[in-house]
This record gives C-alpha cells, structure tokens and sequence, in this order.
C-alpha cells in the first residue's frame, strides 16, 4: 500500500476546527492505528481514549467520515471516502473532555436513572436460581447483553440529540435485559424509570442504534418490548 | 407519559380508520358531482354521520396535541407546564371548532 492518507482530525472542545495530518498509508491499517500514529509521530498534544485495542473495551469509540464506530476495528481501507480521506470526530451528543475525547458521564448518569442495575430484593435467596438457556426471558436477555457501553449508539440516536432527557438506546437495552432477569426483584420501578418524559417511548424507531451497534444489538427491539411490558402493565391494572 | 403514549397510538389506530372511511366516502360520493345543497341534505339528521364525525373530531383533539408536545419538546426549549397548558387549549379548541363544524352539518 503506497501514498498518504490525509486525515482530518477535530481539535479543541465544542469550540474547536478540523486540523489536517497527512500519514503514510499501510497496509491493513486501522483507524486507531491512524490516530495512534498522529499522536507519537506528529503532534503528542492529541488527545483520544483507547484501551484494549481488540474490541472488547470499547473505549476508542469515535465518528469516522460522519459514522459512529470503533477505530481498532475499522480498516482505514473500509471507510476512507472517493479521495482517500478520513475525517475524525468525537462521538455526537457528548460533551467534548478534548479533541477525540468525550465525558461519559451523563451517559452512564442515564444508565443509572434507566435502573440498569441489578436489584436483588430485600432478602436474599436461600439457593442458585435456575435459569434455563431456552426459557424466552433467558433468550431476551441474552440478545441485548453483550453491550459494552462504547457509547456508539447514543451517538448515532437522533432521540438523545433532540431531547436531553432521553435515557439512550444503551440504557434502555440494559433495562431490557434485566426485566427479562428473573432473579430481579426491582421491576415497578424499573417499568417507572423509563417510562418517564425520557423513556422508552420516546423512541421513534429510526433504528440507528441498531444500524451501527458494533456488537450487533438491536436496541430498537429492546425498546419496543419495554413498549409491551408497560402496556402490558397497564392492561392488567397494575400500572 | 405512558398514558399520553398509549393515547396517541390508540387515537392512531381511530385515525387511520376513520381517514380512510372518510377518504373513499368523499371519492364515492362526488364521482358524478355533488352540490352542497346536496352534501348537507345528506348530512342533515343523519345521526351515523354525526357520531363518526364527532369520534373522528375527538380523536383529532386527542391526537395531535399530543404529537404536537413531541415536536416542540424535540425541536424547541419549550416544555413544562406552561407547554401543557397551551396544548391542552389547543386540544379544546379543535373539539369545539370540530364538533361546531359536525353539529352545524347535522342540523343544518
């Protein structure tokens, strides 16, 4: 692979402009590989996140020539546009900590309010709880499990750039799963929790979540079966 | 929220019947022309007339506002009470306006 690629990389904070590098391109090179080699190589001033460099952590999550993804597991050769450009942001509808670096907070504050934590009950159970693998909530709960908090789909979803109360796709599909855990004694107040002005329903189904989710999730069919369970709920009278 | 959710998909459901009904009754009935004179001697004391009109007003009032709080919540810094109140006017004003617009035509 010859030539150079020319990278455009946003600097600053909200406040900030595109600043361009020109990298060799090599051969099954990944994006992260790209911006790594921008901050040893030509400007150490660059800030971004990585970790595991494998996609399990889910950390090097940033907008690539305007599309949500994780760099490590990008080819440059993948996404580079008809000029053989890339341009790098952070991810959308978080505030910028600097350049390629966002503050997760208010999205894990979200996973938080979204009761996306298991809740045991009062008093322990006396013995292990069977779950078998076929049971239909096991199954729910396994398709949205593996979500790894990389921040894509909150990035991709235009609900949370709409309106700031949105809990997200993320916190949601967490939701999802442990309504479907029957081990957890906490599921009023869950169906309460994302319910509200920011809930669920507020979801409008334009399934970009889904689309860019690197691990393949479908946050759309999380939501909408916390759609069910609460008009469920409302049917027999108990919400 | 879920109550206001669970509203407007109901009222969704309503609507697209009733559109519907509405539709192909208008396209059914004007096919070899039709006056107002004749329009309103049709509607006149037709109490079926009046009841689907009147449920397809209600729906509307319902409807709309509803989608409408969406909109502004997502679209603008509006939200709160003051949102509510002047949604749940506009709600009013298009079931009197609507069923104003319905009675006239059944008693006319």
């Amino acid at each position: 692979m010859n030539g150079l690629l020319g990278v455009d990389i946003w600097r600053g904070t909200e406040q900030g402009a595109f600043q361009t590098f020109a990298i060799p391109r090599r051969t099954h090179q990944t994006v992260l590989d790209v911006v790594t080699e921008i901050q040893r190589e030509h400007d150490a001033t660059l800030s971004y996140r990585f970790a595991c460099r494998v996609g399990m952590c889910g950390s090097c999550a940033m907008v690539v020539n305007g599309r949500p993804r994780w760099t490590c597991r990008t080819r440059v050769s993948e996404v580079a546009d008809d000029d053989g450009r890339l341009r790098l942001e952070p991810l959308h509808n978080f505030a910028i900590v600097k350049d390629l670096a966002v503050e997760m907070t208010q999205f894990f504050d979200k996973w938080k309010e979204a009761h996306g934590y298991f809740e045991p009950g009062a008093t322990p159970e006396k013995d292990f709880a069977a779950v078998p693998p076929a049971t239909k909530e096991r199954q729910a709960a396994n398709a949205g499990i593996e979500c790894i908090g990389c921040g894509v789909c909150y990035s991709a979803c235009d609900i949370v750039a709409w309106d700031e109360d949105y809990l997200g796709p993320a916190a949601l599909n967490r939701a999802w799963t442990l309504l479907n855990d029957v081990r957890d004694r906490g599921q009023e107040s869950r169906l309460d929790a994302v319910s509200g002005a920011g809930g669920c329903q507020a979801c409008h189904t334009h399934m970009s979540c889904t689309k860019f989710c690197p691990q393949a999730i479908a946050p759309t069919f999380a939501i909408a079966g916390l759609k069910r369970a609460i008009l469920k709920g409302i049917l027999r009278g108990r919400r | 929220m879920p109550v206001l959710f669970l509203a407007q998909r109901a009222t969704a459901f309503v609507l697209a019947c009733a559109v519907a009904v509405h539709l192909v009754t208008i396209l059914y009935a004007v096919r070899g022309g039709l006056t107002a004179a004749e329009i309103l001697a049709r509607t006149h004391g037709n109490i079926g007339f009046m009841l689907f009109y009147a449920l397809f007003v209600i729906a509307v009032a319902i409807h709309a506002p509803i989608g409408l709080k969406n909109i502004f919540r997502e679209w603008t810094a509006w939200r709160g009470r003051s949102l509510d109140l002047a949604l749940a006017a506009f709600a009013l004003l298009l079931v009197a306006l609507g069923l104003r617009a319905v009675f006239a035509m059944y008693t006319a």
